[in-house]
């Protein structure tokens, strides 16, 4: 086939897979240094005391997750991870999907705009966004507090009251994931055929019953994948934690990452920091589990 | 579209209340940045216009070696992610190797596991290798990207081979081919990834807090955090606003102006 036509000597020619192999390398390089080795180091440190001043790790066993599952605050961390969680998928989906319903139009003037006012939050560092809100919820200065004063109500200082302040955490995250996953919902809406509609239309179908019938079932596979998207982003934000109250209460609004960072970083204990984040891992591994029961799958391999 | 209905007014006064609630934080920021400071808190900032709050924390913080930073590390991701990917995706798209499976797993990982979950252990990797307080320590876990790898390789795959053919018989190597079929045909895909690689690393903050250590190499996520968290901020409210403007004004203004590429780009990118 790759016969030289004037008879000349062919050069010699690289084997496909070694072409292949070569320039994969540098990705699968970063992608073993960076993620692989790490998640296999947490796993072998989460079995070690590691503490600040030892000058290496020592076997303990299973003693840290032991320690871990007597611990009232563990447990304490893991109950604000889950209220969050759910503070935050649950209306942010919905809204995500009612904002790409509403915009999922080119018939009416303006769309580009209100498009923008719901995404440009996602344009925003969390950091900037937990500056700008921990002043909108202050104590009786704040926004809210003096809103609340002006209709003649009590300041509520949301961000220092124990069951207050992850609800008022939530609405900020809200505010931001919503935009975003409205653009999943949007482009999952953007692929279903037109035609159906306009059959729909045409037996009379009303707009209520067509959503049911129609636009819900075949919007399934992104519902899946906007689902998941949300709770892996909520598991992974801890940002707005360092800058409006770093756990406090008495730790009502620790979530799981912030408490890796804390035990790591503030306290040095790499051992215990990295069961907590083996405990993460497995947390994001049964989220991920989903995916597989979605067509995605197929995707990856064809 | 033959069925076209005039639209309802009430879909403007829902879409535009909602549009005016979001926009609520963004409004009193910028408002509150470029007002004199007052003693209560104002709900609704509109007098007393002045610079000297963007002026004040300019001259407080290092906020320009912060930009130069940011901007290195934001670029300088880009950049080598752009190699990477390509080369990956061409392998995965293209070429035929025992192993592929592997090499999906490991991609598959990453796509499951994000950095922002690894900290601790990347941590000690990084400063196994020396590299603490530096800016390749900010970027090091992010060269090589599944996401991108994966959002090229779908790209890559809707380009006809009959063009990477021509090219060979024209003479072209593999890097040629790459080089004058493959990334030509891909702008949209490189774009897509793009803005999502540079939003996340222009907005990133924990990583860069815990591997950064100076003024000469933290980021504008990290300086604001510092400047939000010190004594002079304390109940400083305009202070901080402006601070929170100086940083994301960039990319939000950038946005306000190319929304509709941003957008279609983040619902390319979102089909995984």
């Amino acid at each position: 086939m790759h016969n030289d036509q004037k008879g000349r000597k062919q050069p010699w020619k690289m084997p496909e897979s070694m072409k292949a192999w070569i320039l994969l390398a540098p990705t699968l390089i970063f992608l073993i240094v960076f993620t692989v080795y790490p998640i296999l180091r947490s796993g072998y440190l989460s079995l070690n005391a590691y503490e600040l001043g030892m000058r290496k790790p020592e076997f303990i066993g299973l003693q840290n997750y032991i320690g871990f599952a007597k611990s009232p605050l563990f447990w304490k961390v893991m109950r604000n991870t889950l209220y969050f969680s759910l503070l935050t998928v649950i209306p942010a989906f919905f809204i995500g999907l009612g904002l790409a319903l509403l915009v999922n139009t080119k018939r009416a003037k303006g769309i580009g705009l209100y498009r923008t006012s719901f995404f440009y939050p996602v344009m925003m560092p969390m950091i900037a966004i937990a500056s700008i809100w921990m002043f909108m919820y202050m104590q009786e200065s704040g926004m809210l507090d003096q809103l609340i004063l002006k209709l003649g109500g009590r300041p509520l200082g949301v961000l220092s009251n124990k069951r207050t302040v992850l609800p008022a955490m939530a609405v900020m995250y809200v505010w931001r994931e919503a935009g975003y996953l409205m653009i999943f919902f949007l482009s999952g809406l953007q692929s279903l055929d037109k035609e159906l509609y306009e059959a729909a239309l045409i037996d009379g179908s009303t707009p209520i019953h067509t959503f049911r019938k129609i636009t819900l079932p075949l919007l399934a596979p992104t519902t899946l994948f906007v689902t998941i998207t949300a709770l892996t982003d909520s598991l992974k934000l801890v940002d707005h934690i360092v800058i409006m109250t770093e756990g406090a209460p008495n730790n009502a609004s620790t979530l799981l990452l912030y408490y890796i960072y804390q035990q790591g970083f503030v306290f040095f204990d790499q051992a215990r920091a990295s069961t907590l984040t083996v405990v993460m891992l497995v947390i994001m591994l049964i989220v991920s589990m989903g995916q597989f029961f979605n067509n995605d799958k197929k995707i990856y391999y064809n | 579209m033959s069925l076209r209905k005039k639209v309802n007014p009430l879909y403007y006064v829902v879409a535009i209340t909602l549009s005016c609630l979001f926009l609520i934080p963004l409004v009193w920021m910028v408002l509150t940045a470029f007002t004199k400071a007052t003693f209560v808190m104002k709900v609704f900032p509109h007098e007393n216009w002045t610079l000297d709050n963007i002026k004040y924390v300019w001259g407080q913080v290092p906020f320009a070696r912060y930009y130069l930073n940011t901007i290195m590390v934001v670029v300088s991701t880009y950049a080598i992610q752009f190699i990477t990917i390509t080369m990956a995706a061409y392998a995965l798209a293209v070429l035929k190797f025992k192993g592929e499976k592997l090499v999906f797993l490991i991609i598959f990982i990453q796509i499951i596991i994000p950095n922002d979950v690894l900290i601790i252990p990347n941590f000690m990797t990084i400063s196994d290798l020396g590299l603490t307080d530096r800016k390749v320590a900010i970027m090091l876990p992010f060269l090589g990207s599944a996401m991108g790898t994966f959002l090229l390789r779908q790209h890559f795959k809707t380009i006809p081979r009959a063009l990477s053919d021509a090219a060979t018989i024209d003479g072209c190597n593999t890097a040629q081919i790459i080089r004058h079929v493959y990334v030509p045909n891909s702008k949209t895909a490189y774009i897509s990834f793009g803005l999502v690689s540079v939003s996340y690393h222009w907005n990133n903050f924990l990583w860069p807090l815990i591997v950064t250590n100076s003024v000469e190499n933290r980021t504008l996520t990290v300086g604001l955090a510092l400047f939000a968290k010190s004594k002079e901020a304390v109940l400083q409210w305009t202070n901080v606003c402006a601070a929170t403007f100086i940083i994301s004004a960039p990319l939000v203004l950038v946005f306000f102006i190319f929304q509709k590429k941003f957008i279609e780009s983040f619902v390319a990118s979102g089909i995984k």
